[in-house]
């Protein structure tokens, strides 16, 4: 569903599209051999050509030129053989060069789409503009001194792909589901590690508001917004503003606005506007880009199965629920770790066991997947013994907890504890018998016609066994004996 | 096309030199004799014709990912005529 | 003893082989000359500390028999070639104290072939310019002058310096750079060889760049055998130019065959310009004698789109520059004008620390790549390079070089060419048009204006044939027999 902004004079419908910039996977920087690592000593990361020294040029990363082909297979895009490097002029302290290699007319991938989950099952489709490669720039830092910025070269000239959406999203839920399967995609590519807090991800939000079916509103883009909840605040705050700008009878100006997380609202960076001329012009120091079919083939034969085949296998194949393959498939390694978990066994016992006791044991104690205490193969184990009855589920989630705090083997803490489910008609039977000598009087009202105290004389008897009386082999001799 | 004094004046601050005030219109006089000259080129036809992009006929290198370069920020930085604690300083930039 | 400055580098590599004269003595010889011609500011930063010890070296791997090719050989750089822990200026104000920690790649071939830095020469300011008018650190003088005149000249540009260097004996030879015409038309004016390999054949790593896709650097020197030597240490494929062509260098030297009977030597029609100096065009007439009388067929040519190439240079060229020089702005190097803000110190910075020419063309460029005239002038340009660089294609269909004059004029005074930038831009009319074609040029001493001043004729070649190239010049070399020298009033 679209957000709707009520206003004065009726429903305004929000128009959002994005620009991800995801920081490529990769050793080195895009057109120097320098780190392109996270965080350093101040310009340690740094090569004479990042720090734009005369007489320095530029020479391709690879690694950039694989990654962004194998990030545009992914989003089933077009791919460009021929792409040409641009450098865009702008002055800026962080900017060395005076200017910033991307890819302006020809960039390497152009058109695709991408499939968005929804609450309640739903999905949509948003359409990608493009991918094209460029430069980072450097870091300023305005607190370390009253008078003074210092600048910091070693992010400038990491490898970014910057990925543009059509503006094809009508709320900010749609949104943050857009940058949440970005994100889940290039994860699954390997193509960049989507570490928002990093900064290896970040988007533009670009926000415009009509009437609905009319022409598009004139947008606001607000820059590098790094959180899922910034970009919607920003989204729902920026509507709103330039509805009541409409509605007070002005207009909205096209420029580009900072995101204020504290203050919660976006402002106006003046600052950024003054020189929108950025002079695009294909960089004399680089040739075109390219590269054959082959090249594409090779990677489209190293791609992964992505979200949306693997949640597609999950219901087809396994027949999972919509809701849980959608919850599996998310991330690559939950993915990985649900599937060990269901190979040779029960897939929708193995889903619930993923979803609802280790997510909630890793939510609870917050941990991550990489670190739960419980391996897929622990866990498997564990449901192996619930199939082959060896323990009723109830058993198997207190064996669970042990295993979560303990990191011990299932079959282990079983039989250190004692709780092999019994089976032993016998030793049933005994407890059956007792339990109905105790209680003569639910007898009689059972027998009376109260079905529903069928329940009760099992739970006595599971009591009775303390919890290991196998259910099936209880309701085989309990209910007969009661029917007589 | 004719350069008047505030296109100039708003080239000068994209190319970030300053300009003073009287010396506007001798510069725009001079850019557009230089500018007159160059429309000479209308008369070239060059309809279907690309761009120049390269003399050879050679196509774009690759490098291989591998970090071959940096770790040595004394040297990115000895030349820098601002410089604190191992960064690049500049007057203060307001966002 | 003989004067060690007068040989050529073939001459000087076999005296050293004779043991006739050390490394040493002949860089001491030309320190010496160095320091003699002071008057003419043909160099920036004199480095002798280091050239003495060079040749030191140089006679130690000589005595040890791991001599190099170019060993000794003492060598003036100019002043736009980044040399490491040595001052390096543009001849810019903007450069201010500039010491890079880096050697261009060219620079590196040269030491690694054992040549000698006797010093870094002087330019125009970011090599833009035809008379070495506009560096910062002054003019350099021409060592030639008018018969019967002692009003200085210039020595062309922007390789001014080392041109002024080469033809003074100060150096044996000396690396320039040419964009639109930079190595030739001082070559020219100075009554040396100056040569412009194919774009791509020089790496430019380590070059302060000015036009990107034009800047190559070459050779100067005093004999076409000794480009032919320096060329072949200064180029090599360069995996750091991702423009470095990737191709054998040549034997250049073994190419001077003498021998260029049946050559096809093409005239450009177009080249004859109205109003050209009768001279230029009467030693352009003898050139066309040389070729014929050594057996090549001399084939009239037409490159239509010549008269283009000038206007369409001055947009190419700019706008390149106005990228390029962006990163000129008081941050990592080089001046620092303080200011109220971050914008104002770069504004600042850049009007103090650039001169009136490069400001000139850094607006012109900046002009030419902006919003809503990109295609009118930036696009458009490059187009009509295409044509250019088409025109020629066509024209080596049919012909193995083309002969034309190199410069439309002998040398000239300072301040002779007026305030008006067009003058002196048409200096390089038939120097600029190559360029924009990437093809490889030389020019030859060939002849005096009634004068008394030198005049070169230019060789131009197919792309990658620097070797047809060098061969058709050793042929007009021989022909012009030119041996005429500055009277060396320099000499304090
Ligand atoms: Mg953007
Ligand atoms: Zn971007």
């Amino acid at each position: 569903m679209g957000m709707i902004v009520q206003g004065a004079t009726g429903d305004w419908e929000v128009v959002i599209g994005l620009e991800i910039h995801a920081q490529v996977t990769s050793k080195a920087k895009l057109f120097s051999g320098a780190s392109a690592e996270f965080g350093a000593v101040p310009n340690s990361q740094v090569s004479f050509v990042d720090a734009a020294m005369p007489g320095m040029l530029p020479v391709i990363n690879e690694m950039a030129v694989e990654q962004a082909v194998r990030t545009g297979l992914g989003l089933n895009a077009q791919i460009n053989k021929f792409s040409v490097f641009d450098r865009k002029n702008y002055f800026y302290a962080d900017l060395p060069q005076g200017y910033q290699i991307s890819q302006f007319l020809q960039p390497i991938v152009g058109e695709g789409k991408i499939t968005i989950d929804l609450k309640g099952g739903e999905s949509c489709e948003i359409g990608i503009t493009r991918l094209h490669l460029e430069q980072d720039a450097g870091k300023s830092q305005h607190d370390q001194h009253p008078s003074k910025t210092f600048v910091d070269l070693n992010r400038s000239g990491v490898a970014l792909m910057e990925i543009v959406s059509e503006p094809d999203m009508r709320s900010p839920e749609e949104a943050a589901a857009y940058v949440k399967k970005i994100r889940s995609i290039v994860r699954y590519l390997g193509t960049c590690d989507g570490n928002m807090e990093e900064g290896s991800m970040r988007a533009d939000v670009n926000v415009s508001v009509r009437k609905p079916g009319d022409e598009l509103g004139t947008r606001c883009e607000m820059k590098n917004i790094n959180s899922l909840r910034f970009i919607q605040q920003a989204i729902i705050y920026e509507a709103n503003r330039q509805v009541d700008i409409i509605e007070a009878g002005g207009t909205v100006a096209q420029e580009t606005r900072l995101y204020d997380p504290v203050k919660g609202e976006t402002r106006s960076m003046r600052s950024k506007e003054e020189a929108h001329d950025y002079r695009y012009f294909p960089d004399p120091d680089l040739l075109p880009l390219q590269f054959d079919d082959e090249f594409i083939e090779n990677i489209r034969a190293t791609l992964p199965e992505l979200p949306d085949d693997k949640k597609a296998r999950f219901v087809n194949e396994l027949g999972l629920s919509d809701y849980d393959a959608g919850v599996l498939v998310t991330e690559r390694e939950v993915a990985d770790y649900f599937e060990a978990v269901a190979t040779g066994r029960d897939a929708k016992l193995a889903a619930n066991w993923v979803i609802g006791e280790l997510f909630g044991n890793l939510n609870r104690t917050g941990k991550n997947l990489a670190d739960s205490p419980v391996s897929a193969n622990a866990l498997g184990e564990l449901i192996d013994l619930i199939t082959d009855g060896t323990i009723s589920n109830r058993i198997a989630k207190e064996v669970f907890e042990e295993m979560f705090d303990s990191g011990g083997a299932a079959a282990d803490i079983v039989e250190e504890k004692g709780l092999k489910q019994v089976s032993d008609t016998g030793a049933i039977e005994a407890a059956i018998d007792a339990v109905i000598a105790a209680n003569p009087d639910k007898v009689e009202e059972y027998r009376g016609g109260k079905d529903k105290l069928f329940g009760f004389f099992m739970g006595q008897v599971m009591k009775a066994t303390q919890g290991k009386a196998n259910p099936g082999v209880v309701t085989e001799i309990l209910k007969p004996k009661l029917d007589v | 096309m004719s350069l008047d004094k505030a296109t100039v004046a708003k080239v000068a601050n994209l190319a970030r030199i300053k300009v003073e005030e009287k010396d506007l219109d001798h510069l725009a006089a001079e850019l557009n004799n230089i500018l007159g000259w160059v429309e000479q080129l209308g008369e070239v036809d060059t309809d279907n014709v690309e761009p120049m992009t390269s003399v050879a006929d050679m196509q774009l290198r690759w490098r291989k990912d591998e970090i071959t370069d940096g770790g040595y920020a004394d040297d990115v930085i000895a030349n820098a005529p601002g410089r604190e604690d191992g960064f690049f300083a500049v007057p203060k930039v307001i966002e | 003893m003989t004067d060690l400055t007068k040989l050529t580098i073939s001459a000087a590599l076999d005296g050293m082989a004779a043991g006739d004269f050390s490394a040493r003595e002949l860089t001491a010889a030309h320190i010496t000359a160095m320091e003699a011609a002071n008057v003419l500011n043909a160099f920036i930063t004199k480095t002798p500390e280091i050239a003495v010890e060079a040749a030191t070296a140089s006679d130690s791997r000589r005595a040890k028999g791991e001599t190099r090719k170019i060993d000794g050989i003492p060598l003036a750089i100019k002043d736009l070639f980044c040399t490491k822990d040595v001052l390096t200026t543009a001849a810019s104000h903007i450069l201010d104290g500039f010491v890079p920690k880096y050697e261009s790649t060219v620079s590196s071939n040269l030491w690694a072939s054992g040549a000698v830095m006797l010093g870094k020469t002087n330019l125009d300011e970011f090599a833009m310019g035809s008379s070495n008018e506009t560096s910062y650190y002054g003019e350099v003088i021409n060592p030639w002058r008018r018969e019967g005149s002692d009003s200085p000249l210039v020595p062309g540009g922007s390789s001014g310096g080392s041109a002024s260097a080469v033809a003074s004996f100060s150096a044996m030879a000396a690396i320039g750079t040419d964009t639109g015409g930079s190595i030739r038309q001082p070559a020219s004016f100075t009554g040396i060889v100056g040569m412009k390999p194919t774009y791509g054949r020089c790496s430019r790593w380590g070059v302060v760049a000015f036009a990107s896709s034009l800047d190559q650097a070459g050779p100067m020197t005093r004999t076409v055998r000794d480009a032919a030597i320096m060329l072949e240490a200064m180029a090599g494929f360069d995996p750091k130019d991702s423009t470095s062509v990737d191709m054998p260098v040549p034997d250049f030297e073994a190419a001077l065959s003498g021998d260029i009977r049946g050559l096809k030597v093409g005239i450009p029609a177009e080249y004859r310009l109205d109003g050209m100096s009768p001279e230029v065009q009467a030693l352009w007439d003898q050139g066309i004698d040389w070729m014929k009388a050594a057996g090549a067929e001399i084939i009239d040519i037409s490159l239509p789109h010549t008269k283009y190439a000038l206007p369409a240079y001055y947009i190419i060229a700019p706008a390149e520059a106005s990228s390029n020089l962006a990163r000129y702005d008081g941050v990592r190097f080089g001046l620092r004008v303080e200011g109220d803000d971050l914008d104002d110190m770069y504004a600042r910075t850049r009007a103090e620390g650039f001169g009136a020419e490069v400001q000139r063309r850094l607006l012109i460029g900046t002009y030419a790549l902006s919003a809503g005239y990109y295609d009118a002038y930036y696009l458009k340009a490059q187009k009509v390079r295409s044509r250019i660089a088409d025109d020629f294609k066509q024209a080596y269909q049919k012909v193995d070089v083309i002969l034309t004059p190199t410069a439309p004029s002998p040398a000239f005074g300072f301040g002779e060419k007026g305030d008006d930038p067009l003058a002196m831009y048409l200096n390089d009319v038939f120097t600029g048009p190559a360029s924009l074609a990437g093809l490889p040029g030389i020019s030859v001493p060939a002849g005096l204006s009634s004068d008394g001043l030198p005049l070169g004729l230019q060789l131009l070649g197919k792309p990658f044939d620097e070797e047809t190239v060098f061969r058709a010049a050793g042929v007009l070399e021989n022909a012009a027999a030119f041996t005429a020298t500055p009277n060396d009033w320099w000499r304090g």
